[in-house]
């Protein structure tokens, strides 16, 4: 019996490396600790009231920005940890296996577990405030969104000490996927953990798609609407295409692994091309998906510290409009090499080459935005200016990818992990981070100070460009991706060695921004944010600092993009809105489900994972009570008494 | 007189305050969402179906192998399911809860007679040498049509509930969206098949 536990454990739990007893050893740490402050203060019952089971959309939304930054920890020590072996040639850190391993993860997490939850998070705090609405259309789901998204998350994360990571790439191309090539368990944990957080994304563009159809202010036409607002509508256009495309895709892999079906195994007439087009008709939409939101919090920065109306407002909206149309015509400039034949690849060519005209015009017109503005150069305004020249940069790479004949050189080379890392950093983390800055004040109710922001602004940007314009000249030198190690005589290794210097120079950049957040937690009551810190110019600036969990004590209205704006110029000229009286507001109540309900999807997947078929049955038996209890539940609403909502804003909004 | 049981709802909905939004009118169109997210995973299955459906590696062909009674059989099955549904609807807007319930009822029963004879379809093929790891082919017709199935399967299970909820709270403002809905996606279940059968089963024995 001992003999079995004995052989089972070592089989179970991923051993044999430091780093891994490392990571054992801090996640057991961590546990107890939490586990401990949480019990010594007693905070469990605060915790659970406040943030287990809350349907607010603004506390949803902090969660999904913290648990994201979380993740960027996580997938920045992983890249940092591949620069390191790539260092000096012949270096000796990570073996091959590890660092597949650890590329795997990096570009999962990166992508699905810090991008997507950081551009939800955005979405959660701010969309509701700027249509002038009180919640999402659906809380409820949306507090399964997040709770599925995380737990997805928590399970992926959780191969690396459990049965070991995936190592079939971020995409994972069979025949390296497929049971034949990795028959360990890491593939799985792959596909669940993706495949459930998947099922909250794609709840969330529902969600968010219904939020903005139908609970914008009285008087917000669309071509009234805020652009983050627009921004976030297009996004969900595309997450209610492309994400249903995921989940079969994977579903698909899955049966392959898992119950012996055929559809992309190399015998018995599978077709792994198959799953690289279906995988990039998926993976071409999410790169837009995340960059549109980016490009939102932009445009609404860039008016604000111009203190001018976006420039082109029609054209912007048009030009997103329309980048998330052509983003599905795009995928297979992914395997121009693949041998499709001219005609396929010039159509595709063209299509991708068509991408740069809208993403033009919207450059154009920031710029015109801050032509003649009077700017402030705050951190949020700081973060937009650098984004600038990286995206032209990188969009100008992006075409150079795009010509098919010239993509035979640059393909699969560092070339690329320079340009998408250029797009992606420069684009979409840059985008996030200027959006977290901004909005800092009205998720929290205190402003940061700016001087470590300053400090981690230069080092990202300058850590940015030393690590990765290095990388276009080594893939031109012949560099492939994905390779872990090399030799002297391959005369790359000093600009991969000025690479490296410049991937720790941005995470000495994550250091500062994790210290200036730390600092201004510490002394946030002297920090304290007014409702409008940066003078804004939409909705979300007209209520107090941190919102109050019902938004709005009264509907406002939204007659004009920059309602706000507008509201206050009257207001100077002395032209005061009518009062008008408060009413009780009608709210949904705190629900345990969506928690519960992931708690079971976990339990399921990890089910599957190991082929553990009762826990999979199990697991699933309890998603379907889950549901079934909340189809039962009627008592799920109540409404805030028109006193509490004074005393509320008194006390929110001080003297003012 | 079921528009004016409708806009009753509507007005009482609206009653408290100007920020609050008819829950059933989002609910529908969230739902709207929903079926155009299933659209998209029924036609990459049907995609992958087209691709992979000549590809049987040397075993057997699913057109040899079809039993078009049983086929026709299903369909009518499941076109006179969607019809009870509508009737079920139509029931409800003029305010019987016990016609309702009924129409309902018979509305599962024929889902689950549906589902029966699909099961039996699925084992003659398997005993015929057609299973699930045979071939790519089979592979893809079976989690394709399969997929359809487990939708039908888990709509008798929702609507089984919803026939609970009916009994203890008659129709209501809240009720009446939930039965909409189901027979929305019943429906759309109803419009899948018929592709299926066109595309599956019609054009693999011509
Ligand atoms: C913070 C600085 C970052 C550094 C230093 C870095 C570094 C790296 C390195 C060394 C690789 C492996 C290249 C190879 O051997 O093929 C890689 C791959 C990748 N990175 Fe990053 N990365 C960073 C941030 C990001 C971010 C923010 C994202 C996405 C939002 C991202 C997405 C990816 C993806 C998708 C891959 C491909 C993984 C694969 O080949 O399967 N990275 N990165
Ligand atoms: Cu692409």
């Amino acid at each position: 019996m001992l003999e079995r536990l004995k052989e089972f454990a070592s089989e179970f739990f991923v051993t044999g490396d430091p780093l891994i007893y490392g990571a054992d050893v801090a996640i057991g740490i961590t546990m107890i600790t939490i586990v401990a402050v949480l019990t010594y203060f007693k905070k469990w019952g605060w915790l659970w009231r406040n943030w287990l089971t809350t349907v607010d959309h603004k506390k949803i939304g902090i969660m999904y920005i913290i648990a994201s930054i979380i993740m960027l920890f996580r997938g920045g020590v992983d890249a940092l940890m591949m620069r390191l072996q790539l260092a000096m040639p012949n270096m000796d850190f990570l073996h091959p296996e590890h660092y597949n391993q650890v590329f795997t993860t990096h570009g999962t997490i990166m992508i699905l577990f810090m991008a997507m939850p950081f551009m939800f998070g955005l979405f959660n705090v701010i969309v509701p405030l700027q249509i002038g609405a009180r919640d999402v259309a659906f809380p409820f789901l949306n507090a399964l969104s997040f709770w599925l998204f995380f737990l997805g998350a928590m399970l992926f994360n959780l191969s690396f000490v459990i049965g070991g990571s995936p190592d079939a790439g971020w995409l994972s191309y069979p025949p390296l996927s497929e049971l034949s090539h990795s028959p360990g368990v890491g593939q799985n944990f792959y596909i669940w953990g993706i495949q459930i957080s998947g099922i909250g994304s794609l709840a969330t563009g529902i969600n968010f798609l219904v939020t903005i159809i139908k609970m914008r202010a009285p008087g917000m036409k669309w071509m009234k609407m805020p652009m983050f607002t627009w921004s976030v509508f297009s996004t969900c256009i595309i997450i209610l295409f492309a994400f249903p495309i995921l989940t079969v895709t994977l579903a698909l892999l899955f049966l392959d692994r898992f119950a012996g079906a055929h559809f992309f195994t190399l015998d018995l007439g599978g077709n792994p091309m198959m799953y690289i087009n279906l995988i990039w008709m998926w993976g071409h939409p999410e790169v837009y998906i995340v960059v549109l939101p980016a490009f939102g919090v932009f445009s609404e920065i860039v008016s604000t510290f111009s203190r001018k109306k976006l420039f082109g407002y029609k054209s912007m909206v048009f030009a997103m409009l329309i980048i998330s149309f052509l983003s599905f015509f795009t995928w297979a400039h992914h395997f121009f090499t693949m041998g499709s034949g001219a005609d396929v690849n010039a159509f595709f060519a063209i299509t991708t080459m068509l991408i740069a005209i809208p993403t033009g015009v919207k450059i154009f017109n920031w710029l015109f935005t801050m032509y003649r503005g009077r700017i402030r150069m705050a951190t949020p305004m700081m973060w937009t200016l650098a984004f600038i020249p990286c995206f032209i940069v990188g969009g100008m790479t992006g075409v150079m990818l795009s010509v098919a004949p010239a993509d035979f050189q640059f393909h699969n080379s560092y070339f690329l992990i320079a340009h998408f890392h250029q797009v992606l950093i420069g684009g979409v983390v840059f985008g996030y981070f200027a959006g977290l800055y901004y909005w800092w004040p009205k998720m929290f109710g205190f402003q940061l100070e700016e001087k470590l922001g300053k400090w981690a602004f230069w080092t990202w940007n300058i850590g940015f460009y030393v690590c990765f314009m290095p990388q276009y000249a080594v893939g031109l030198m012949g560099m492939t991706r994905r390779l872990s190690t090399y030799g002297w005589d391959t005369g790359w290794w000093e600009l991969n060695f000025v690479s490296t210097i410049g991937a720790f120079l941005m995470g000495v950049g994550f250091l500062f921004q994790v210290a200036q957040i730390a600092d201004g937690i510490r002394k946030y009551k002297s920090l304290k944010a007014s409702a409008d810190p940066w003078d804004g110019r939409t909705l979300e600036w007209s209520i107090p600092s941190p919102a109050p969990e019902y938004n709005f004590a009264i509907t406002p209205r939204g007659d004009d993009v920059d309602e706000w704006w507008e509201e206050k110029e009257r207001r100077a000229k002395g032209i005061y809105p009518p009062e008008q009286p408060l009413e009780p507001i009608h709210m949904p109540k705190n629900s345990a489900i969506p928690f519960v309900m992931s708690i079971f999807w976990f339990i399921a997947g990890f089910g599957f994972v190991f082929g553990w078929l009762w826990m999979a049955i199990l697991g699933l038996a309890g998603v379907g009570i889950c549901m079934i209890a909340r189809s039962f539940s009627y008592d799920t609403d109540y409404y805030i008494p028109v006193d509490e909502i004074k005393r509320t804003e008194a006390s929110l909004r001080g003297s003012v | 007189m079921a528009q004016a049981a409708a806009k009753h709802g509507e007005n009482h909905a609206h009653g408290h305050d100007h920020g609050h939004h008819d829950p059933q009118e989002l609910k529908v169109l969230g739902f709207w969402f929903f079926l155009i997210s299933d659209v998209i995973l029924f036609s990459v299955l049907f995609a992958t179906f087209i691709v992979l459906r000549d590809n049987t590696a040397g075993g057997p062909v699913l057109s040899e192998l079809i039993k078009m009674p049983g086929v026709i059989a299903e369909t009518f099955i499941l076109l006179t399911s969607s019809f009870t549904s509508g009737l079920a609807v139509l029931a409800m807007n003029q305010g019987k809860v016990k016609q309702l319930i009924s129409w309902l009822a018979v509305t599962a029963v024929l889902g689950a007679g549906f589902i029966a004879l699909e099961v039996t379809e699925f084992i003659e093929l398997i005993h015929e040498g057609f299973s699930y790891t045979t071939s790519a082919a089979s592979g893809a017709f079976f989690t394709l049509v399969g997929t359809h199935g487990l939708h039908v399967s888990l709509g008798l299970i929702w609507m089984i509930g919803l026939m609970l909820q009916l009994k203890k709270r008659g129709i209501t403002d809240v009720t009446r969206g939930k039965i909409n809905v189901i027979s929305l996606y019943w429906h759309f279940l109803d419009v899948v098949w018929i592709f299926l059968l066109s595309i599956v089963y019609l054009m693999g024995v011509m």
